[in-house]
């Protein structure tokens, strides 16, 4: 019976992404294109905020990945964890300048956002700063793999900060909640919220969302290839230095 | 374990410097910031909570890369892990040990420079409270931190990289008991939670930071 | 109560060094392991200790029965050679430092820093520290490095002590310790340069 976990051998996972990846990347292409063209130049402005609504198609879809990506990371580091899939640790590091850029995205088109309706690029409201910290945790996660030269070694040590480094982002985005009630509206999107979006926003924001997850799922398998390629590279080089 | 602590707590006392680094740190960061926001004592009460735990977090900060690197180079690190106490009890005692000479020494000045601060004397006591709850947790997730970067050449800066952004939940929490209780506020909150994290950081980190140690000595 | 070792393959940075180790040692003897530099004992060594996973193969050990002595000697500077000493005897549960300080003739030295000892005089500190463990296997990597004549004299007088007693020791040496002991030469197990280790070789 075919499983799951075939894909977990390099070879096979490089042989069905390359399939794989032109298609998916069209289809990126075309729901982002559909998505922000329809939000830019075919929706209404809003009647208390005007034009400047229109940048929600890229606010909120990046905030969301800049999240997804970071637990993304965390199930692909359990995986290594638990069945020491190679492509498994790789996909994680792969994941994470991506979700570094989303979450770079989703604070500077906040900060252009809040310019104009709360009069300042930057509060140190919640989730400003919630967003802000988990750049941080980006940031050393990063840094810890590139500062690693044991490809075995920093995939475990990178999993180990992973897994804390969830429970203490967890903890910061409560404290941060007391610490300052903030200027950030509540999360307009839930389906049961009194004062949601008008459908006239909504559908083409569910849009941009599905060509942002369809785009980081194309950036992650795309430098997952070029992380198995650099591995694979440093293992011909180890094995020619032996011979 | 206690001949670990009571190993560690001497080599600090012998080698000098890491005792009374952390301290003098913490005095002179302390002593610069009215030359860098002026005199004016209304803001200096105000900005004291703030000031003091920064204060303490960076001060606790210097002598991180000192809990496991030097058992590291001189080969103690392996010879302790093969040794019949388990890895996860060497780490808490390591933690134990830095908390000893750089935390305790932080608390028990922490009153003297926050009357440098002027900050309110209502707040004193919760000055105090706030640093003895919460600098355990500073060590414990530093020695998580140390563990993580033993290995590496130049790992003092990465080490801070990643352990500051997980020092975020403590200060938070112990900048707004202190200022909370120089406003005569509720402080139940705040105290619960430093509490809570110093007390879920000790009993769950040493676990993690030993699993970073088996990792980085093979 | 013996050391079996049965098809072992030990990796170096992720790269397997020897595969295939195999041997068995009871109570009372020593086997010296040789072989050019870089072949792999200290690996050998390390992964045996415990400090390292096994790629493969099997070791069978009683539980906590082996001290491990590497190139470093785990010495802390500021301590005398007494307090050295006394803080892995209670590390490992044990009492009584003297009968280890007379085997390597460091009492005249015992308060004296170990910042101020020689490198042979340190070594025989490093090398003393296995009597207080009371652990019977020793694994030893290169333990006579800078020990003048009559110390390598002492330190085959405490290791035939050890092994009179039951004990064994792995010795990774170059020299001839004037022990009647088995040798193994590493140089046969030496990893294959094709192979490389499963998950690398998916890779490539």
């Amino acid at each position: 019976m075919a499983s799951l976990w075939q894909y977990a051998n390099p070879q096979k996972f490089l042989q069905t992404t390359g399939a794989v990846l032109p298609v998916l990347a069209v289809l990126t292409a075309l729901t982002l294109v559909v998505g922000l063209v329809w939000g830019f130049f075919f929706t209404p402005d809003d009647y208390r905020q005007g034009a400047t609504v229109k940048i929600i198609y890229l606010h909120v879809p990046s905030a969301l990945m800049a999240i997804n990506a970071w637990l993304m990371m965390l199930v692909a580091s359990l995986v290594w964890l638990v069945r020491r899939h190679h492509v498994s640790a790789l996909a994680a590091r792969a994941a994470a300048p991506v979700g570094l850029t989303m979450t770079a995205i989703a604070l500077l088109t906040g900060a252009i956002w809040g310019q104009p309706m709360w009069g300042t690029w930057w509060a140190w409201d919640p989730r400003l700063t919630s967003f802000l910290i988990l750049g941080l945790f980006y940031l050393g996660y990063i840094a810890l793999w590139s500062a690693i030269e044991n490809p075995d070694a920093a995939a475990d040590l990178t999993t180990v900060l992973c897994m804390v480094g969830s429970v203490f982002a967890l903890l910061s985005r409560y404290a941060v909640n007391f610490w300052n009630q903030g200027l950030h509206q509540g999360a307009s999107l839930s389906m049961d919220a009194e004062e949601n979006v008008a459908d006239v926003f909504y559908i083409p924001l569910l849009v941009c969302i599905a060509g942002f997850v369809l785009l980081f799922i194309t950036l992650v398998l795309l430098r997952t290839r070029t992380e198995i390629r650099a591995r694979r590279i440093s293992a011909l080089l180890a094995r020619e230095r032996m011979a | 374990m206690i001949a670990l602590l009571s190993r560690d707590l001497a080599l600090a006392v012998r080698a000098g410097g890491g005792f009374g680094l952390g301290l003098a740190f913490f005095l002179i960061v302390t002593v610069l910031v009215p030359f860098g926001v002026g005199p004016d004592s209304a803001i200096l009460s105000k900005i004291a909570p703030g000031i003091l735990w920064v204060g303490a977090l960076l001060a606790c900060l210097l002598s991180l890369d000192r809990i496991f690197a030097l058992d590291f180079e001189d080969g103690s690190l392996d010879l302790l892990a093969t040794a019949p106490i388990p890895l996860e009890g060497v780490v808490a005692m390591k933690a134990a040990a830095h908390w000893l000479t750089t935390g305790l020494p932080l608390v028990l000045a922490a009153p003297v420079l926050g009357v440098l601060l002027n900050l309110a004397p209502a707040a004193m006591g919760w000055l105090v409270l706030s640093l003895a709850l919460g600098t355990p947790a500073l060590s414990v997730i530093g020695a998580f931190g140390a563990a993580l970067t033993v290995g590496l050449k130049r790992g003092g800066l990465l080490l801070s990289l990643l352990v500051l952004p997980l020092y975020m939940p403590t200060l938070l929490f112990g900048a707004e008991l202190v200022a909370r209780g120089a406003a005569g506020l509720a402080t139940m909150v705040p105290t619960l939670m430093l509490a809570g994290i110093t007390l879920g950081a000790c009993a769950l980190l040493p676990f993690a930071a030993a699993a970073a140690l088996r990792v980085n000595l093979r | 109560m013996e050391l079996t070792v049965s098809d072992l393959s030990c990796a170096r940075g992720g790269i397997a060094v020897l595969e295939g180790v195999g041997f068995t040692l009871h109570p009372g003897n020593a086997l010296l392991l040789r072989g050019p530099n870089g072949i792999g004992k200290t690996t050998l060594l390390r992964t045996l200790a415990g400090l390292q996973p096994a790629l493969a193969g099997r070791v069978s050990a009683p539980p906590e029965a082996i001290a491990y002595a590497a190139h470093a000697d785990g010495l802390k500077a500021t301590l005398s050679v007494a307090e050295n000493l006394t803080f892995w005897a209670r590390i490992f549960g044990t009492s009584g430092i003297d009968a280890a300080l007379t085997a390597f003739n460091l009492c005249d030295l015992a308060d004296r820093q170990a910042q101020n000892l020689s490198a042979g005089q340190k070594r025989r500190l490093g090398l003393a520290r296995l009597l207080v463990t009371g652990r019977p296997i020793w694994m030893l990597d290169e333990p006579t490095v800078s020990l003048d004549a009559a110390s390598v004299t002492l330190f085959g007088q405490a290791i035939r002590a050890h092994l009179d007693s039951g004990g064994m020791a792995l010795i990774a040496t170059h020299i001839d310790l004037g022990l009647d002991a088995d040798k193994l030469d590493v140089t046969q197990f030496r990893a294959l340069p094709q192979r490389l280790d499963a998950f690398d070789e998916a890779f490539a």
